[in-house]
């Protein structure tokens, strides 16, 4: 059925496949994807500021109300301004990872998505690319926060703040890559509302991120412990207050690689999904 | 390209039914279909973006179906939809699309002051892209388009909304770059000056090419022309010309006497040999084609791919006349 075709010089932009080896050539997919991102977070001074509006309003109004009426050491032995300042790096980074798939949603709604599925790229260079400019404009967006925590009487080492910056890299992979999976199945922006309701604010108040959740009944304590971000939340508390309650399950301390592997594992399944799921639209 | 009996079914529907035809090297080919009748679809399968039912299709000498990524790096395409990243930059545009396209960094940038200048745009490139016009928008995917030398280019519904002045602009820009890249071009318009510009069209209806040719052989194969004239009494003419040449003629009362002959130019002077009352005006036309659609297709190139908002608005005219 098939004619064949005759012999025909090879275009430029042919050659230029070849040229470069596969590795070299998804790095730069996933490099530039990545850049697009962070340029247009930069461009969006209105989306840093709301990403931003929320979390402060918990840390300082949220904070200063619960303080007036507990008292100092009220949450997890400590001060609770302090206490949410962590549960709101976390907040931020889970916003930020919303974020990042309503603009895949709208990618693909106004267009620019077509643009990059008839490129001759890999998908998986196009998740990646997402993936980690979504993590890096997360973990910028968390950093202002973190200029809160001398304000709010809690000091960190050097140290302290390099292993915050990399539990919130490793907490910024994973949920982005989960919001990656979740625009994998989308395919309108109403339906936004639906998962901020449903998905992403019971995430973030199942987390221990704005109280303890030590002392809650039963089948309340079993739905924070299978929230993955439970485990993001718990180490970057427990670097930046020393002595605070760790998470417990039925007695059990949970040991700081135990979150980092939960996480990790979440993350890595997300993207192994979400990666499956856009190669699949083809 | 080489297309072999193209086959695409979505269920139970059969979107592209058997469709075959190949565009040369260079060539602009247009592609014309009323709504509905599988022009997307099969511009959708050429692109790899969906996957044939049935059928070859061929693209650069790469199969489609197979050979997706060879394909993909060999073709640009302009949708009839913006596709620009707004918060980019011109230039952050056309080097994301580099990139994508595997060109290295000094051959972008050689690449995008070329193709800036060539749709003059050399002056915004460091202005993102939501500050741009429409037809700068479209200027600005066109050369992104043919940033990577695609072998074949494919403009689907390139000027749709835009005004005439800005098409006639990025038409100037697209003959500029034919003349300079001889680029294969394959294309999808409602304009019948557009259509007039192609080298080939194919006409497609209910997932079938029902023709193929230069326009004006498409024109040629209506065989017919349009004569219309004006005379002293037209009900007597029209009897003589019935009785002398053998042609039924049709008394329009804003036109006049209107004969369809096959060819017109010659029958002009047989009719003034024959009728014995005053002419004063003739016209003969040549078939368009706007003719050549409405005989292939059964409705008006303008009517059938007009958009259903133009559609919604004139039938909305059409209400409110008849109100008044």
């Amino acid at each position: 059925m098939a004619t064949t075709a005759e012999p025909r010089p090879v275009a430029p932009s042919a050659v230029a496949l070849h040229r470069e080896g596969w590795l070299a050539r998804n790095a730069r997919t996933v490099e530039m994807v990545a850049r697009r991102e962070i340029i247009r977070f930069t461009r969006m001074p209105a989306r840093i500021v709301t990403g931003l509006a929320q979390p402060i309003l918990f840390l300082v109004v949220l904070g200063a109300g619960i303080d007036s009426i507990t008292g100092s050491s009220a949450a997890g032995g400590v001060d609770y301004q302090q206490y949410i300042l962590p549960g709101v790096l976390a907040m931020s980074v889970l916003f930020s990872a919303f974020f990042s798939s309503v603009s895949i949603v709208w990618d693909r709604e106004f267009g620019f998505m077509r643009e990059m599925l008839v490129a001759p790229v890999s998908r998986t260079g196009l998740v990646l690319g997402k993936l980690l400019g979504s993590s890096l404009v997360a973990v910028g967006q968390g950093i202002i926060l973190l200029v809160a925590a001398p304000i709010i009487g809690i000091d960190l080492t050097v140290l302290d703040f390099v292993a915050v910056f990399a539990l919130m890299v490793l907490l910024a992979f994973s949920l982005t890559a989960f919001g990656i999976l979740i625009a994998s199945r989308m395919h309108r922006m109403e339906s936004f509302q639906m998962v901020m309701s449903l998905v992403i604010n019971p995430l973030l108040f199942l987390s221990g991120a704005i109280f303890p959740i030590d002392n809650l009944p039963g089948w309340l304590s079993v739905a924070t412990r299978l929230n993955p971000v439970t485990y993001g939340v718990d180490p970057i508390r427990r670097v930046m207050i020393p002595g605070v309650d760790p998470l417990t399950i039925s007695g059990w301390t949970v040991p700081i690689w135990f979150d980092v592997l939960v996480v990790l594992i979440v993350g890595v399944l997300c993207l192994t999904f979400a990666v499956r799921s856009f190669r699949r639209t083809e | 390209m080489e297309v072999d009996e193209l086959v695409k079914r979505f269920g139970d529907f059969t979107a592209v039914d058997g469709v075959s035809f190949r565009v040369e090297p260079g060539e602009l080919f247009g592609f014309l279909g009323p709504n509905g009748a599988g022009k997307t679809t099969t511009i959708s399968v050429l692109c790899t973006l969906l996957h044939p039912t049935a059928g070859v299709a061929r693209v650069a000498g790469h199969d489609v179906a197979t050979e997706s990524h060879q394909v993909r790096a060999n073709i640009g395409l302009v949708f009839q939809e913006l596709t620009l990243d707004d918060y980019l930059t011109a230039a952050q545009n056309l080097r994301f699309h580099g990139v994508m396209y595997g060109l290295p960094n000094a051959e972008i940038t050689a690449r995008m002051t070329e193709l800036l200048d060539m749709v003059g745009l050399s002056d915004r490139a460091d202005q993102q892209a939501r500050l741009f016009s429409g037809g700068m928008k479209r200027r600005l995917e066109i050369a992104r388009g043919l940033l990577h030398t695609p072998r074949v280019l494919f403009l689907d519904e390139p000027t749709i909304g835009l005004d005439p002045q800005t098409r006639v602009h990025i038409w100037e820009h697209v003959d500029n770059l034919r003349a300079r890249e001889a680029t294969t071009m394959f294309l999808t318009t409602h304009y019948m000056d557009e259509a007039e510009r192609c080298d080939r069209i194919a006409i497609i209806d209910e997932g079938k090419v029902v023709a193929i040719d230069t326009p004006d052989a498409l024109k040629a194969s209506i065989g017919t022309d349009t004569v219309t004239i004006e005379t002293a009494d037209n009900v007597v003419a029209r009897a003589e010309i019935a009785q002398h040449l053998g042609v039924e003629g049709e008394i329009r009362d804003d036109e006049g006497l209107r004969l369809r002959v096959p060819d017109g130019e010659a029958f002009v002077p047989r009719l003034f040999e024959k009728l014995t009352v005053g002419v004063r005006s003739v016209n003969v036309r040549r078939p368009s084609l706007d003719d050549v659609f409405i005989e292939y297709t059964g409705r008006d190139l303008r009517d059938a791919e007009a958009g259903t908002s133009e559609r919604f608005r004139n039938n909305a005219m059409v209400r409110g006349f008849r109100r008044g």
